[in-house]
């Protein structure tokens, strides 16, 4: 099935977004990050900053020195080189992603069993089986939107959120899954945390993941997770990437 | 260095801002006034860039350890040199132990203090803006403190005497605002109910406005089908709605994504009239065309590169 349409939306006099379909979809977010590397690749310095979201991406331009007509036909050409080239990307990176679950650090995961009506240990099996798609960076500096998550564990938002979550701790909404990137209120149910810092702003690479990569969940110790911890505090933080990332199908 | 000696209300070291991150979830920050920051800049003998205090309702009290220059523009916070008034746009030479106090704002709600060759605090993700809110940036990634100790950046020339903005550039600060508009990204996820109270009524700024937006009391804006839309990207000057039908204009430090029918997005020169404006003060949206939108744009920059030139 061809693709829709792509309307061009007015984001103020300096803002172009390119909205790519209507809803939530893989092929949709592909697409989305398909044209970000198109426009990367061809227009350069003359579009400011690149946003990919969900369905669409947001050009920010100069408008006194790029018209907006110009920038519309240039993303026009490439969205039919992206047709013409018709495949989908076979997906960046696969970053591993250690979270020790329940426990203190994962408070809400008895509730969420319960709310399933299965254990613990199969919520675990499930939220770590899956392969998550960072559909998009935002909330918080380096927060990912997660899709992919099995709705048998899917569960309901506290009723008043919390006041403090700190960095690091993995949630459920409703049937989506995320990872708090900095200390915030929140009000998804904890089943886990992960040592890694998704938003290190001291770091020479500031964000642990980018919008197109693909998450596994890996369980580990409260133990190990103690030690990656005072690495990361430290630093010293090692990503771990899936070796057979390449190719993988989106 | 500047010595704090009162922090004010709410005093940040802002910039230009911090962008090339919004696709890792990281607002922008930066100047909420952007043309007076650089124009006190310009006043300064800065490039427009350069770091300077944002200063909020009630200006902070300074004390500079070392002979220097300064610009100020912005809202007027009847600022003093060693008790003896300066005007409120302009530039002037402190001298070691001078003490420089701003007061409340007698109009607008945001000055900028720049000293002759910037804040000198260390550069994060490329920028020295402050992003109170993620704790980090500016000085200590928080609001300035009495006890603070300020670098500022060395100049190759000590500017001398003291000089004031063009008349025809001093900028109208605070009062009613009407804010041109260009309609969308979501526009028409809006009733034609609802576009005709968008243009048509007076909102006024609530006791809910900082940094981040202004969210705007007044009559409900209708959806036709709800608020909600998937997530996309957000940009200061943005429109939202949410389902309560009042607007939040989005302000410098805006999430990088929302979920609300975005009406409309403020043309950036005029998204300044906002950020001067204070609780009680009305705002009315007007349509603009694409043109006039450039018009604006380009007048601003004419404006900063007179001030600039005169400099």
């Amino acid at each position: 099935m061809s693709p829709a349409p792509a309307r061009f939306l007015t984001v103020g006099e300096g803002g172009l977004a390119v909205e790519l379909g209507s809803g939530i979809d893989e092929q949709v977010n592909a697409r989305v990050h398909l044209l970000a590397a198109a426009v990367r690749r061809e227009l350069g310095d003359l579009v400011e900053e690149l946003v990919p979201t969900y369905r669409s991406l947001l050009l920010l331009f100069d408008p006194l020195r790029l018209p907006r007509a110009r920038l519309v036909a240039s993303v026009e050409a490439l969205l039919a080189g992206l047709e013409r080239a018709g495949a989908a990307p076979g997906g960046g990176r696969v970053v591993r992603v250690p979270v020790a679950y329940g426990g203190e650090l994962g408070p809400d995961l008895a509730f969420v069993a319960r709310h399933a009506g299965i254990s613990e240990e199969e919520v675990i099996a499930l939220h770590a089986g899956a392969l998550y798609r960072v559909f998009m960076l935002g909330f918080t500096p380096g927060f990912p939107y997660l899709g992919g998550m099995s709705e048998r564990i899917a569960a309901p938002r506290l009723d008043s959120p919390r006041a403090r979550i700190p960095a690091g701790s993995v949630g459920i909404a409703g049937a989506q899954t995320g990872i708090y990137s900095v200390e915030s209120p929140g009000g998804w149910r904890l089943i886990g945390r992960t040592p890694l810092r998704l938003f290190d702003p001291a770091a020479p690479s500031p964000f642990l993941l980018a919008a197109g990569d693909r998450v596994r969940f890996r369980p580990c110790s409260e133990r190990e997770y103690r030690k990656l911890a005072a690495r990361a505090e430290a630093g010293d933080q090692a990503l771990e990437l899936e070796p057979d990332a390449v190719g993988a199908p989106p | 260095m500047i010595a704090v000696l009162k922090p004010g209300l709410l005093t940040t070291v802002q910039d230009a801002g911090r962008p090339g991150h919004r696709a890792s979830g990281l607002p922008v920050a930066g100047a909420m006034d952007r043309l007076a920051f650089a124009l006190a800049n310009a006043l300064a003998g800065n490039p427009p860039g350069a770091a300077a205090l944002e200063m909020t309702l009630l200006g902070g009290t300074f004390r500079f350890e070392r002979p220097g220059y300064v610009g100020v523009c912005g809202a007027d916070m009847q600022p003093r040199l060693n008790g003896t008034p300066v005007a409120p746009a302009s530039g002037f030479p402190v001298l070691a132990g001078d003490l420089l106090a701003f007061g409340a704002a007698r109009d607008g709600c945001r000055t900028y203090l720049s000293p002759a060759g910037g804040i000198d605090v260390a550069p994060l993700l490329g920028s020295r803006s402050t992003y109170v809110r993620g704790a980090l940036g500016g000085f200590g990634g928080r609001a300035l403190r009495a006890g603070d100790l300020l670098p500022v950046g060395p100049t190759p020339w000590a500017r001398r005497r003291p000089r004031a903005l063009a008349p025809g550039l001093v900028l109208p600060c605070g009062g009613a605002v009407t804010l041109r508009v260009l309609p969308g990204p979501q526009d028409d996820l809006f009733h034609s109910e609802g576009l005709a109270t968008f243009f048509g009524a007076a909102y006024e700024v609530g006791n809910r406005n900082d940094r981040m937006g202004y969210q705007l009391e007044g009559p409900p804006i209708r959806h036709l089908r709800g608020p909600d839309i998937v997530s996309d990207a957000l940009c200061p000057g943005a429109v939202q709605v949410p389902g309560s039908g009042r607007p939040i204009v989005m302000m410098a430090d805006a999430q990088t994504t929302g979920g609300y029918a975005k009406i409309a997005t403020v043309i950036g020169p005029d998204l300044r009239l906002l950020a001067q404006a204070r609780i009680g003060d009305a705002v009315r949206f007007a349509a603009c065309g694409e043109e006039e939108a450039l018009e604006a744009l380009r007048a601003e920059r004419r404006s900063l590169a007179e001030a600039t030139t005169a400099a």
